[in-house]
């Protein structure tokens, strides 16, 4: 199975349409999409709007590839589960979101074991054939906690430390 | 009364919106350890994470939108008058924004770390909170090195 996410504030049809495609062209491709606020029929996607936060997290686990936004929702999850994410960054050229930041995040992200990046349609279908290739894992789970300087920065911080 | 001053452990309002700001919240929770928290969270469900603490919604709402930011506004100053922090501990965005600017006014000590998402600049919320939390956290030493935020590690 394939999940799809991208995430709950403003549509990312671009993303889900190119998927619809390449599902539609699959001998068999289960993808489940949650799929926001689109107001799209996606007929080869089985498509959710939301989800609570622990079925997002079942949906990662089941899944084989995720195809998500760059979101930090997505790429965290799927680090943490060990499971390979390709991620394609909203543009705000398009309306996508209030601005590029999910560019800097995916240009960043892509340096973890389990990231691909698709910067546009072709590039999606590209990395969904070989994402769905692979045989092998993907680099591993990450750990489910911050950085431990993070962590005794935050401690810190709550005991009266100073932050500077 | 035994005269040995008792030391109540410290209380933590941890406040962000839901999805991506939601899980690098939870990636703090070991530096909660040892401190009564308190959770807010833009989505009802994500109540499931955190069932053994006491937990509180508050709406959705961004700089574009001034009337749900009001509500959300109210909403979060009911929440902290309510739960009387010592601490605020905010992921972003907006509603945690907020929630350190009335912790100013309200003298509670607040610590906004801004997401990792944000590797190029600061968000709007996290310049927002530059003027009123008592530390501002990027996870990007380059942001920090542009900036009055500060690195101290990421959520990864």
């Amino acid at each position: 199975m394939i999940f799809a996410t991208v995430g709950t504030q403003l549509p990312f049809d671009r993303l889900l349409g190119a998927l619809d495609s390449w599902a539609g062209c699959q001998q068999r491709a289960s993808v489940f999409a949650q799929t926001g606020r689109s107001g799209v029929d996606f007929h080869n996607l089985e498509c959710t709007p939301f989800m609570a936060p622990s079925m997002f997290r079942d949906a990662v686990e089941r899944a084989r590839v995720i195809v998500g936004h760059a979101g930090m929702g997505t790429i965290l999850t799927a680090a943490e589960l060990g499971k390979p994410v390709i991620i394609m960054p909203r543009r705000a050229a398009f309306g996508e979101h209030r601005n590029d930041h999910q560019l800097a995040t995916a240009s960043e992200m892509r340096k973890l074991p389990n990231v691909l990046v698709a910067e546009d349609e072709t590039q999606l279908s590209e990395a969904l054939g070989l994402a769905m290739s692979e045989t092998s894992g993907h680099g591993g789970c990450i750990s489910p906690y911050a950085s431990p300087d993070l962590l005794s920065a935050v401690s810190d911080f709550i005991r009266g430390g100073r932050a500077e | 009364m035994t005269g040995l001053s008792h030391v109540s452990p410290p209380r933590v309002l941890a406040i962000s919106s839901g999805g991506g700001h939601w899980v690098q919240l939870l990636r703090l929770a070991p530096a909660f350890e040892g401190a009564e928290v308190h959770y807010a969270c833009t989505d009802a469900d994500a109540a499931g994470d955190v069932s053994a603490a006491p937990f509180y919604i508050y709406p959705d709402a961004n700089k574009s939108q001034p009337i749900k930011l009001a509500l959300t506004a109210i909403r979060i100053a009911c929440i902290i008058v309510w739960v009387r922090p010592d601490v605020i501990v905010s992921t972003g965005a907006a509603g945690g924004g907020l929630a350190v600017m009335m912790g100013r006014w309200l003298g509670i000590r607040s610590l906004f770390v801004d997401s990792i998402a944000n590797a190029k600049e600061l968000s709007v919320s996290a310049k927002l909170a530059l003027r009123a939390a008592d530390a501002v956290f990027t996870q990007w030493p380059k942001v920090a090195a542009q900036t009055p935020a500060v690195f101290r590690g990421s959520v990864l």
